[in-house]
């Protein structure tokens, strides 16, 4: 057999093809598989479907354990246009208890593209909102007939009573801006947020941690099961329960008595800094901020002009009045511009080169604890008059005034207290600079003479004027007042455990509770004064140049031992005797002894019905 | 005496005589095969066992297992019988083809599969091994010339006749292997510029039909495909000048020429006026043609005459095919061009398919996701993913190493087959194992091919990897029918 080598070479081209054809199939290969992440990524989203499990709410409840906020599950029927094909209709109608018509229409509605812009036939659609729990039970038997519906379980937020809107909050569907400054990205469009009260301020604490199942979906969008058997699924963490320091009864009585009222009473326990009340009124249900209503009441609330959305216990910011005067006297004893014994004329007011504070009638001259008693002008524009002047302790009268402040600042004034709740003010105590550029340098004491009576530039929070009752009934301290108790598991921030003492000492706190004792026993909260237990308190009437004066009380009791400080404020309500001091005195009756009396009762239902104004009354149940 | 010294021939030289290196290759393509088909056919759904017998994966066993045994029996035939029988066994299988789309049950539109029991055979998958036993015996038989046209006619003949019946079945794919068989007739002396003129109009085919409507800068007249062809046409022309001519220089001039002429076309169509480029394009071609002819003449060297030839056939080729196509062929006959192109049968539009490989093979990575972890795959992103796209499965789960590996151990394989064939004694073995490499690496270069898509979806399974008994069954046949020829090389000593 001849071989012919001419052709035998042509192995190698044969061989070469074969060489050059797996070649480029590497280099192929190569840039598929380690050139690009593309198809790594592609991959992933085609085959994994991440689903999110939400996690339970933490429920809220009050100091006593009574519960405030649940959750309650609620159904959404939904369905998927392309998979419902052949539903027999008059069955599905009767499953859900729902008309032919309602159903035709609400079909027509969810392929409405104006109104239901998202509409796709291969996604789920809301058909119905909202089933109960028994509604839910009886579809749910029959949901396998009804092939393209489905159920998705929600959460929606319950308020057992209609009190405390305020401090409880909302929540709602986060929203852009909240989207936008979401650090950790842990929201999605549609997840719904904390957005008032502690529902906002608890919202990491409150909400849990959302988990995650990872599931294989095949080509035609089938569920095929878990990932790797859920190895890496994330199981959600359910959000802490909050329990709050509030009362419920005692805020349900402030609310009551409030009613028809502007203003605030907030209620501190002075040992522990907890919030036991917070009313501010105008108020509201806050029932009517649960689900597809929430949008509709947040605008009727919003333009009512008395302002029920406003929280005035910390976004209040009013004229301290008369109450002020007890941080006026800490201030003077420990400066030593007074003593107990210092006694200074009131004449009818204070007189000094033309400027007259006026005062009503009462002896003169007078020392401190009658002067505390009787809410006495005077002794206290002589004080600041003599604190400021006094030029060998004081260089300037810029010193003293900072000086001043900084005696105001230790007692919680002119910054946040830190409250948890969203929104707290400031508040106004006004310093050297202040003054230097509102008088051009040009003052002295008798110019500023009203910050001594808690008028003129001093603003103040009710919670501040609570707190200074706490202060002192503390007798020099306070610890930042907070609206939770306890967080599950969780121990409560040292912000709000550690105390923080003022720049007066303990002895001088004596002579001014002295004296809140003696306007109880026989000065101008006379009408507070009970045989129950030892009160403390002092009125104001902070003149307001818009109408009629505020009425406020600032009180303590028992006077050893305080289970309760408290700062009733109305505005226009005239004198502090008219509403601060009964209100504030039914209020600490019903905390001390935990109801009212049978005469309490009857005061209190006086109260109630006593309007400084019309309120409106929103409906909560109002439907969309 | 005598009948020991036979058996001191017979037995342990036949054991000795055998390719263990090629049946080692085959076992591991076997065996990574079947983990393929497990990755592939995987029931997230059922779960169970890799091996149970009503899976797909438990199936392949039941296969690998009669293949081996398959295999085991043709060692222990002889090579001399199945050469004698090359002929009946040849007109067995094209009686079979041609009874088969009488007695198929259509799947899927192919009238190719057999029922018998509770099992489906393909004819089609076995033919190859009758049609390469008969080619070799043909051409094997003393005084066969394959320049002769007469027997150069005869050899093609003994190829396209089972061709034809195969497309009665409509499984173009398996009909295409066929062609393989050229790559033997072009190593038997078939001249090259034959097997490169028929490549060159497959390339002007593929590419002038796949882009035929891939408008080029926007204007209609002017098509990717046709741009694209024209610049295969002429790159070919340079190359053959190359090849085949001492005189470089003129391969330089015609493309240095060639390029500027059409840049500054295109420039100008692109910024200046839109208007047809085709004409440049012909042009150029057309100047080039004259100026081989001129050079011919000039130089008197008839090669130059050659090379105008091919590129005027070429151009003649393509214009008359894209004339035929879209004006003499009736419409479903255009579709059946563009289906086996991979143009259409595309349940999701355009190249879901060959996208949805890619992303499967590309999710692999360097390492691969693991044993039976692949998720495209599992979840039929794939189609077809346990047979024609089958190595989408190797890539997503084993990575670039086991494609790499898959690839390096199919080229071994043609590589030795070649080296094997080469060492044949006769030309009967010779021309069967070139006929056996020819079918592995068309079958290899189409499949892998299309899945990396670089080649037309042509639905032909690849080897040892694809799910199914009849081609497993049939390429263990046509291999080990090979290594048995082989083992009985030695016996002109005797």
């Amino acid at each position: 057999m001849a071989v012919d080598y001419e052709l035998e070479k042509r192995k190698y081209v044969l061989g070469g093809v074969a060489i050059l054809i797996i070649l480029i199939y590497l280099i192929r290969l190569f840039t598929l598989q380690l050139l690009s992440d593309d198809f790594k990524r592609n991959a992933d989203s085609n085959a994994f479907l991440k689903r999110i499990q939400y996690p339970a709410r933490g429920i809220i409840t009050d100091r006593n354990g009574a519960l405030l906020v649940y959750n309650q599950p609620a159904y959404d029927v939904m369905v998927i246009m392309n998979e419902q094909l052949g539903v027999d209709t008059v069955d599905l109608c009767q499953s859900l208890n729902i008309t032919r018509e309602w159903y035709e229409r609400r079909m027509a509605e969810i392929k409405d593209l104006h109104r239901n812009p998202g509409y796709s036939r291969f996604t789920q659609q809301l058909f119905m909102s909202q089933l109960s729990t028994e509604e839910f039970s009886r579809f749910q038997e029959k949901l396998f007939r009804f092939p393209g519906f489905y159920i998705q379980k929600r959460s929606i937020r319950q308020y057992r009573l209609p009190h405390a809107a305020h401090i409880l909050g909302d929540v709602g569907e986060v929203d852009p801006d909240e989207l936008a400054n979401d650090e950790d990205k842990y929201y999605q469009s549609g997840d719904y947020i904390g957005k008032l009260g502690v529902e906002r301020s608890y919202e990491k604490e409150l909400r849990g941690e959302k988990g995650m199942e990872i599931l294989l979906r095949d080509a035609r969008g089938r569920i095929k099961g878990h990932y790797q058997n859920g190895k890496f699924d994330l199981a959600p963490v359910p959000g802490r329960n909050l329990k709050l320091s509030i009362d419920i009864k005692l805020q349900a009585l402030g609310e009551r008595l409030m009613k028809g009222k502007l203003g605030s009473i907030v209620a501190i326990e002075p040992a522990t800094g907890e919030v036991l009340c917070m009313v501010s009124s105008p108020t509201f249900d806050p029932n009517m901020m649960v689900g597809r209503q929430r949008g509709k009441s947040h605008r009727l609330l919003s333009q009512d002009p008395h302002k029920p959305l406003l929280n005035r216990a910390i976004m209040g910011q009013y004229p301290p009045g008369s109450t002020f005067k007890t941080s006026q006297a800490l201030t003077f004893l420990q400066e030593g511009v007074i003593t107990p014994g210092t006694a200074y004329p009131c004449t009818h007011g204070f007189h000094n080169r033309g400027l007259t504070v006026g005062c009503h009638g009462h002896g003169s001259p007078l020392p401190l604890i009658p002067a505390i008693a009787t809410s006495c002008n005077g002794y206290f524009c002589w004080g600041l008059y003599y604190m400021f002047g006094n030029r060998k302790k004081y260089a300037t009268v810029q010193d003293a005034m900072t000086t001043w402040k900084d005696y105001m600042v230790s007692m919680g004034f002119g910054y946040k207290l830190g409250i948890d709740l969203p929104g707290e003010k400031r508040g106004m105590i006004p310093n050297a600079p202040y003054y230097d550029k509102a008088y051009r340098g040009d003052w002295s004491g008798l110019t500023v003479i009203s910050i001594s009576i808690g008028q003129g530039e001093v603003n103040l929070t009710p919670l501040q004027i609570a707190n200074l009752g706490a202060t002192i009934a503390n007798r020099g301290y306070y610890i930042i007042p907070h609206i939770v108790k306890e967080v599950q598991g969780q121990p409560l921030d040292t912000m709000y455990t550690n105390k923080h003492y003022t720049k007066v000492e303990r002895k001088n706190y004596e002579y001014v509770v002295q004296g809140m004792r003696q306007a109880v026993l026989g000065g101008t909260c006379h009408t507070a004064n009970t045989s129950m237990y030892e009160i403390c308190g002092k009125t104001g009437t902070a003149q307001n140049p818009h109408g009629q004066d505020h009425s406020v009380f600032m009180g303590f009791a028992p006077r050893e031992n305080p289970k309760i400080a408290i700062c009733v404020y109305v505005e226009n309500g005239t004198w502090g005797a008219t509403y601060g001091v009964p209100i504030g005195a039914l209020m600490m009756e019903q905390y001390i002894n935990g109801s009212l009396s049978e005469s309490s009762q009857q005061k209190a239902s006086a109260f109630e019905h006593k309007y400084l104004f019309t309120p409106t009354v929103y409906n909560a149940t109002e439907s969309e | 005496m005598r009948q020991n010294q036979n058996n001191k021939l017979k037995g342990p030289n036949l054991m000795a005589s055998i390719d263990w290196f090629t049946i080692l290759i085959y076992m591991m393509l076997l065996a990574m095969g079947w983990m393929s088909v497990c990755g592939a056919s995987y029931d997230l759904d059922q779960g169970g066992s890799i091996v149970d017998f009503s899976t797909r994966s438990g199936m392949q066993i039941v296969w690998i297992g009669t293949s081996l045994l398959l295999g085991a029996l043709i060692l222990m035939t002889d090579d001399r019988l199945i050469e004698a029988l090359s002929y009946i066994i040849y007109i067995g299988f094209l009686v079979l083809l041609a009874a088969t789309p009488f007695l198929a049950h259509d799947i899927k539109g192919s009238m190719s599969w057999i029922k018998i029991g509770t099992f489906s055979i393909q004819p089609a998958e076995f033919a190859k091994f009758g049609t390469a036993l008969c080619i070799a015996k043909v051409m094997s038989s003393y005084g066969f010339n394959l320049s002769r046209c007469k027997d150069f006619v005869i050899s093609v003949a003994l190829i396209v006749v089972p061709m034809v019946l195969i497309v009665l079945q409509r499984e173009t794919g398996s009909a295409l292997v066929y062609s393989a068989f050229f790559l033997m007739l072009y190593r038997e002396g078939m001249p090259g510029c034959v097997l490169f003129a028929g490549i060159a109009a497959v390339v002007y085919f593929v590419i002038g039909v796949r882009y035929s409507e891939v408008a080029l800068l926007g204007i209609s007249q002017m098509t990717l495909g046709q741009t694209l062809v024209l610049m295969h046409i002429q790159l070919f022309t340079i190359g053959l000048i190359w090849v085949y001519t001492k005189n470089k220089a003129i391969g330089w001039q015609i493309l240095g020429w060639g390029t500027l002429a059409s840049s500054v076309a295109m420039l100008f169509a692109r910024f200046i006026f839109p208007c047809n480029m085709m004409w440049v394009l012909q042009g150029v071609s057309g100047a080039t043609v004259l100026y081989l002819l001129y050079r011919s003449i000039r130089d008197n060297v008839v090669r130059y005459f050659y090379i105008a030839m091919f590129t005027i056939g070429s151009l003649a080729f393509f214009y008359s095919a894209n004339f035929v196509l879209n004006n003499v062929m009736e419409p479903h006959q255009q579709t059946r061009i563009r289906v086996l192109l991979g143009l259409e049968d595309d349940p999701r539009g355009a190249g879901y398919n060959v996208i949805q490989a890619k992303i499967a093979i590309g999710s692999g990575g360097l390492r691969g996701k693991g044993f039976l972890n692949g998720t495209q795959t599992k979840l039929k992103y794939v189609p077809e993913q346990d047979t024609d796209f089958i190595f989408c499965t190797v890539g997503e789960e084993e990575g670039f190493v086991g494609c790499a590996v898959v690839l390096l151990l199919f080229l071994a394989l043609i590589l030795r087959l070649i080296h094997l064939a080469e060492r044949q004694p006769y030309a009967f073995g010779r021309i069967y194992g070139y006929c056996v490499m020819s079918v592995f690496l068309f079958h290899v270069f189409i499949n892998v091919g299309m899945v990396l898509g670089l080649t037309p979806v042509i639905g032909i399974p690849l080897p040892f990897f694809s799910y199914g008994g009849s081609s497993l069954w049939g390429f263990t046949i046509l291999l080990f029918v090979f290594l048995r020829i082989d083992a009985g090389r030695n016996r002109m000593k005797r």
